[in-house]
């Protein structure tokens, strides 16, 4: 914290009062370039290992067959064939994670406008409801939504009584709605954040000025609160796609995301090196998800944040 | 914005856009289905049948259970012990980089960035199996200490949230008063910059302290069998036997959550 009064030579940002020495961001990056950095690149190295053959861990020898195998399968005799088991959990992994997005969109964006539109005191009220959420561990949240519609639960006792068998658990449904149920209030509060700072003179102007509540609707409402729709979908699609508890406890295994399979890998199944193929596979779908929506945002000129 | 409530009237008829129809009653339904599940836990946390879905009677004695249970006890303290060195590292390391980013070049800062942001885009899973592997390269046995390592650098992030969005609405007046009055850059750091942040610095560490004591998939992976965090723990209970235990330690957690919330409410009301 010495350069602080004297004018730097080098073309560092001049300093303002108050404003410290980038050197003291060294300390924080150092650390994280260990603890994330070099965890991230493992994973990367470690894909084009081999696996050992026995134990785990991985076999110092470099190889490309970790992403081989992802798509192609060999046989005992020999021979190749196409393998569509790790496609389709990484489709299954999409494609729960789209159906959580857009059921949780359609949920929140009513939810954000109704709470932005409340008394202030009811308002703050509200919000802490959805933030609590937040704060409840997701392993006891997704335990919860498991006792409500596990077989014996509330729903099946009360379909029992009409005779209506029920049983979701342990198959697919039950981990999109486990999905769903713990991403919820992460998809309401960035919309409520939009739609609170929203005037609503200004559709009750467009309304007056003859505009059709429909189009109220969508050319001033909806625009508004757009950055927090974007973020809400980043907020809730990108943990979705990487989730690995709703479908273990939810699923109960036969609905495996790739979370799931990436854990398996470095558990029971070890095989490090495939599971790192694997990771690595997931990393470039969750970035390139990052960039569409950045993409999405800056197109539309709103200001979205992800980091 | 305006709180008065002026309905279009022109057409003939009243139209309020403020309320669509149908808002309420989805509204409603969303709240009952978020807190439904944790009623239902707290509810049965109290049933004295040893079948969960049964109710037999009001009792407490699975607290009491939980309460006596030395596994739980240990999880409990591994959990509180990792949680709170987490809580204070990366704390400290989130406001050294919130001061330190302010200034730094393009290129640095893109970088820190990347780093920083990393846990809140990539899948934890990925992370965790990262971490594992480093660990074992490097020799760090799994236990408390590697916890709290990788604890710390995903609760980074989450400390710096709060401190980086105070720190861009902070006035420039008082750092130049103090600048003008002689003030050097330690005082101006010790008396005005810290004390402006610190309901940031306390919203920051409340948060990490949260993401650090609900992790699950990391601890799964780098606890070790010594070393084991209650979510690790409770995961276990849940896997292996549903007993109404489960019920009651959940109940005390959602109990804890709560208090934390509830805390950190005041303590920015009063604040402010």
């Amino acid at each position: 914290m010495t350069a602080v009064t004297t004018p730097t030579k080098k073309p560092v940002t001049p300093a303002r009062p108050g404003q410290s020495s980038p050197k003291l961001a060294y300390l924080p990056i150092i650390f994280l370039a260990f603890a994330i950095g070099v965890p991230l690149l493992i994973i990367v190295v470690y894909s084009f290992l081999e696996t050992p053959s026995q134990g785990t861990g991985v076999k110092w020898v470099f190889t490309t067959d970790n992403y081989r195998a992802l798509f192609i399968q060999e046989k005992l005799d020999g021979t190749t064939a196409f393998d569509t088991r790790y496609i389709k959990v990484l489709w299954t992994s999409f494609y729960y994670s789209l159906i959580t997005t857009v059921v949780t969109l359609v949920f929140s964006v009513p939810v954000a406008m109704w709470i932005a539109t409340r008394e202030a005191r009811k308002r703050t009220l509200l919000v802490a409801l959805v933030t609590l959420p937040f704060w409840i561990s997701i392993l006891i949240r997704t335990y919860g939504i498991r006792q409500i519609i596990a077989d014996e639960g509330p729903i099946g006792k009360f379909l029992g009584l009409f005779d209506i068998s029920w049983s979701i658990l342990y198959a697919p449904p039950a981990t999109i709605l486990g999905l769903i149920y713990v991403f919820l209030p992460f998809m309401v509060l960035p919309i409520y954040a939009s739609a609170e700072r929203f005037d609503f003179r200004l559709a009750e102007a467009a309304y007056d000025l003859g505009a059709k509540r429909m189009t109220v609707v969508r050319r001033i409402i909806l625009p508004s609160i757009r950055p927090g729709i974007i973020s809400g979908v980043a907020l809730v699609f990108i943990p979705a796609l990487g989730s690995f508890l709703q479908s273990d406890m939810l699923g109960g295994g036969k609905t495996n995301m790739v979370a799931n399979v990436i854990a398996n890998n470095f558990g029971q199944a070890r095989n490090w090196p495939f599971g790192s193929a694997l990771a690595v596979l997931l990393i470039i779908l969750t970035l390139l998800f990052v960039l569409v929506i950045q993409g999405v945002a800056q197109r539309r000129g709103d200001k979205v944040e992800l980091v | 914005m305006s709180t008065t409530k002026t309905p279009s009237t022109k057409r003939g008829k009243l139209v309020n856009l403020r309320n669509f129809p149908g808002f309420t009653s989805t509204s409603w339904f969303v709240m009952f289905f978020l807190y439904i599940p944790l009623v239902y836990v707290v509810i049965y946390s109290f049933n004295s049948s040893r079948i969960g879905s049964i109710w037999k009677g009001f009792s407490v004695k699975w607290y009491g259970k939980v309460l006596h249970n030395t596994d739980i006890q240990r999880a409990l303290k591994n959990s509180l012990e990792v949680g709170i060195s987490a809580t204070i590292l990366s704390t400290l390391l989130a406001v050294m980089a919130a001061l330190g980013l302010l200034r730094m070049q393009r290129a640095g800062k893109a970088v820190a960035m990347a780093l920083i942001g990393a846990p809140l885009i990539i899948a934890e899973v990925v992370l965790a199996v990262g971490t594992l592997g480093l660990f074992i390269a490097v020799g760090v046995p799994l236990g408390k200490v590697g916890l709290i390592v990788a604890h710390t650098a995903f609760c980074v992030p989450f400390a710096l949230l709060p401190i980086r969005a105070r720190l861009s609405q902070l006035d420039m007046a008082p750092f130049e008063a103090a600048s003008d009055l002689g003030a050097n850059e330690r005082q101006i750091l010790r008396r005005i910059t810290l004390p402006l942040l610190s309901p940031a610095i306390i919203a920051g560490a409340l948060l990490a302290f949260a993401i650090s004591i609900d992790d699950f998939i990391t601890s799964f992976f780098v606890a070790g069998p010594g070393s084991t965090t209650l979510p690790v723990y409770i995961f276990g209970m849940i896997r292996s036997t549903v007993t109404p235990e489960v019920n009651a330690i959940s109940t005390l957690l959602l109990l804890f959550s709560s208090i934390v919330l509830i805390g950190s409410y005041l303590i920015q009301r009063k604040r402010r």
